[in-house]
């Protein structure tokens, strides 16, 4: 049901075209507000939190279907920074006091928010080196982020700096929320291959309250971890979408290209290519549907489930989206073809919250080895 | 109509009081109990089981009482399997002849090779091989060209077959033969009963790359086979062979039940690679076993999904060419990463100068490539995929 009132709304709102139009009218917002508003609408800002906090308690599961939707249709929405990533923060460690501030103006899409994790050039939460050190009544905070997802159009940012500990250290990080307007936070907007929303944000002694800490300084990685998994979780079955996407759209054209007289889809290697593809998918598939119940079930098979299908679905997205352009030969690679897009923003994807690396490694350090 | 609580009740308690312990044990190899001429027991226990499930026709518990079957329906023969799988009981004989050739003679044999053959198979007195595959008949079945030749009331049959499992120590074969060879290849194949302790027919076992395996070749020459052992219609055999490979599959499910499971990867990896702290170094090896792991990982998740689909009423036919493919290809890079990770120690042929365990994975190593060729190979499970699923033309 819910699969499917996504699809449909997707489909008429926001297809593939849409995207494209944000990206050559050159979009401040590098997404569509009104679209947004739609979606709080269905109840999308609001699915995954109890109905205790004001929430509609749906569940991920129904969650992964809509992300499944907006990677088949390349959707631009804040639904992940604003509602997995900050929302999920608030849910994990806020107090009540932060909870109510700032929770019911995310459910009802009023405020944007954003998660600034990242320093290096690929993800790894451990190495935070951003500083957070102790003045009067509050912290002053200092450092570089990003890649910092929705970061130039959020209204509160959710900071990750070390408090305590070297980089590498798990204990040592607290998380702030601040104000993107605030004095010494500045943000600057990095245009993307996918026309999705990324930034920069660096923190000059940035002051802020001690009501600005979120949870026990020191102790934010494991709250943190749990977030991030949902988040890749949420990314996985996305890449998911947008890759069944690219494979559906290639099939279509195997079929109906014609050279040397014959449709090429009749050439076995070719064939043999797509069926291995769709095996693949099929596999990420039991991986992704696996990874949703473990959320929605607090399964402590969490954090290994997420890696599988975040790993699996970042390698097969190299591989897959690299293959659809290859079977459609020369229109392939140009511009017109929507799967360039695809290609894109699957790479993205594959970049955000650990690629196939990270996720092995940290499912080896899950399985002790 | 059964009252089906009371009878899962009666089974789970007949189970309980009549399997013996070490019935109940995943089953290795060399414990299996193979029905037929050469029938032997090496416990006790084997025996006891073997007599008492062969007295109540459990051997074949769908087929009529008639034919030495149990003649209980489809629902109670889906319990007995559950209770069986619950309490752990291993099969009590493995016979291929009840597992695919007797279903297909139920449904389409005649009433002599009924009774001719299907009791002795519930009885577990003879022993079944099957003789598809030539040296010019490998995944291209159909241009089989061992000849069945009409003489009066026999078949004059010509030719070899190959790859036939247990051809040694079998004592019937059904096989694959031509019967006409002018027509198009499909139409001109019977499916034919053969005795193998026939004057003429030689069989000689195939050496593998990995040592000994119950693979043979069968020599037929001027072998005369009654003519009433003809299976379905002369030249019939095709939509025969068909009709029996539809219940292979199921066969296959029963040889791996409670089969001890197979080598953990990392189990047998990491003492080759850890350090004197105990820890793995090694990125790149730490990286490989990683997404060895993983990939096991997605293959169970996709069991289990496909099995819960399948329990839901959804269509799973496209799942058992993706499971074929996978998981021979799964179980021939596992072995291809254990043996590399052991280095030369994986590279022992005999002796004790290796352990057991580095034996069994160079062994394993090379019986694996066989996996991704036998029972359809891959290449025509992606056929197969790229045809009947994704629709691709051609």
């Amino acid at each position: 049901m819910l699969g499917e009132t996504a699809k449909s709304f997707l489909h008429a709102r926001s297809p593939i075209s849409a995207l494209r139009r944000l990206r050559d009218e050159r979009s401040a917002l590098g997404y569509d507000p009104q679209l947004w508003r739609d979606m709080v609408d269905l109840g999308w800002s609001a699915m995954v939190f109890p109905e205790a906090a004001g929430g509609l308690d749906f569940g991920f599961k129904g969650l992964g279907t809509v992300f499944g939707q907006c990677g088949r249709t390349l959707a631009a929405t804040p639904l992940l920074s604003t509602v997995v990533l900050s929302g999920g923060l608030l849910m994990q460690c806020a107090s009540a006091a932060q909870r109510a501030r700032l929770l019911p103006q995310v459910m009802a899409g009023d405020t944007l928010m954003a998660l600034a994790l990242d320093e290096g050039s690929r993800h790894d939460p451990r190495r935070v080196m951003a500083q957070a050190s102790r003045v009067d009544s509050g912290w002053r905070l200092q450092g570089d982020k990003c890649f910092v997802l929705d970061g130039h159009v959020a209204q509160q940012l959710i900071v990750v700096a070390r408090s305590g500990g070297v980089a590498g250290d798990e204990d040592g990080l607290s998380l702030f929320l601040v104000e993107a307007g605030a004095p010494g936070v500045s943000v600057q907007r990095t245009h993307m291959v996918d026309s999705r929303n990324a930034a920069n944000i660096h923190l000059d002694g940035v002051v802020v309250s001690d009501s600005a800490l979120l949870g026990v300084a020191g102790g934010g990685l494991q709250p943190l971890d749990r977030v991030l998994d949902r988040a890749r979780v949420c990314l996985a079955a996305e890449l998911l979408g947008l890759m069944q996407e690219a494979f559906d759209r290639t099939l279509v054209y195997l079929k109906q290209r014609v050279q040397f007289d014959v449709p090429i889809g009749s050439f076995q290697a070719l064939q043999h290519r797509a069926a291995r593809l769709f095996v693949e998918l099929e596999m990420l598939t039991s991986c992704v549907a696996a990874a949703l119940a473990a959320i929605d079930a607090d399964d402590p098979q969490l954090p290994l489930l997420a890696s599988l299908a975040k790993a699996r679905a970042s390698d097969l997205s190299e591989r897959l989206l690299g293959e659809a352009v290859q079977l459609h030969g020369g229109i392939g690679v140009t511009d017109a073809l929507d799967l360039g897009l695809l290609l894109k923003r699957g790479r993205v994807l594959q970049q955000s919250l650990g690629d196939g690396v990270f996720h092995r490694d940290r499912y080896a350090r899950l399985k002790r080895f | 109509m059964t009252d089906g609580l009371s009878f899962r009740a009666q089974t789970r308690q007949w189970l309980e009081r009549n399997c013996p312990a070490s019935m109940r044990l995943p089953i290795t190899a060399e414990q299996m109990v193979w029905g037929g001429s050469r029938l032997h027991f090496d416990t006790d226990d084997q025996r006891l089981w073997f007599e008492r499930m062969g007295a109540r026709g459990w051997f074949a518990p769908g087929w009529p009482k008639e034919y030495g079957g149990a003649g209980l329906d489809a629902d109670q023969v889906r319990v007995l399997e559950e209770e069986m799988t619950a309490l752990g009981c291993r099969q009590p004989q493995f016979n291929l002849g009840v597992w695919m050739l007797g279903p297909v003679l139920l449904e389409v044999g005649s009433e002599a090779q009924k009774r001719e053959h299907l009791i002795p198979m519930t009885q577990g007195r003879v022993r079944w091989c099957q003789g598809f595959s030539e040296p010019n008949a490998g995944s291209d079945l159909a241009s089989v060209r061992t000849s069945a030749l009409r003489d009066g009331d026999e078949f004059v049959v010509n030719g070899s077959k190959i790859w036939t499992s247990y051809g040694d120590v079998s004592d019937w074969m059904y096989a694959l033969v031509r019967t006409d060879a002018s027509a198009k290849k499909q139409e001109g194949i019977s499916f034919l009963l053969i005795d193998m302790r026939c004057a003429g027919v030689s069989v000689k076992a195939i050496e593998l790359i990995s040592g000994k395996s119950s693979f043979c070749e069968v020599f037929f020459d001027s072998v005369r086979v009654p003519a009433r052992q003809l299976v379905g219609p002369l030249h019939g055999g095709w939509t025969v062979a068909k009709r029996l490979l539809l219940h292979e599959r199921a066969a296959m499910s029963k040889f791996s039940e409670g089969a001890a499971p197979s080598h953990d990867p990392l189990a047998v990896a990491l003492p080759y690679l850890m350090d004197g702290d105990g820890l793995l170094r090694e990125p790149v090896w730490r990286d490989r076993l990683s997404h060895l792991l993983m990939d096991a990982h997605a293959l169970a998740l996709t069991s289990r999904r496909v099995h819960e689909e399948a329990m839901a009423g959804q269509d799973v036919s496209a799942s058992a060419s993706i499971m074929k493919l996978v998981q021979t290809e799964q179980e021939v890079a596992k072995y291809e990463l254990l043996q590399q990770l052991m280095g030369h120690r994986g590279l022992g042929w005999e002796g004790d100068a290796f352990s057991p365990d580095e034996h069994d994975v160079c062994r394993l190593w090379l019986l694996a490539k066989t996996y991704t060729i036998s029972g359809g190979s891959s290449e025509i499970q992606l056929n197969l995929i790229a045809k009947r699923v994704l629709g691709l033309p051609g």
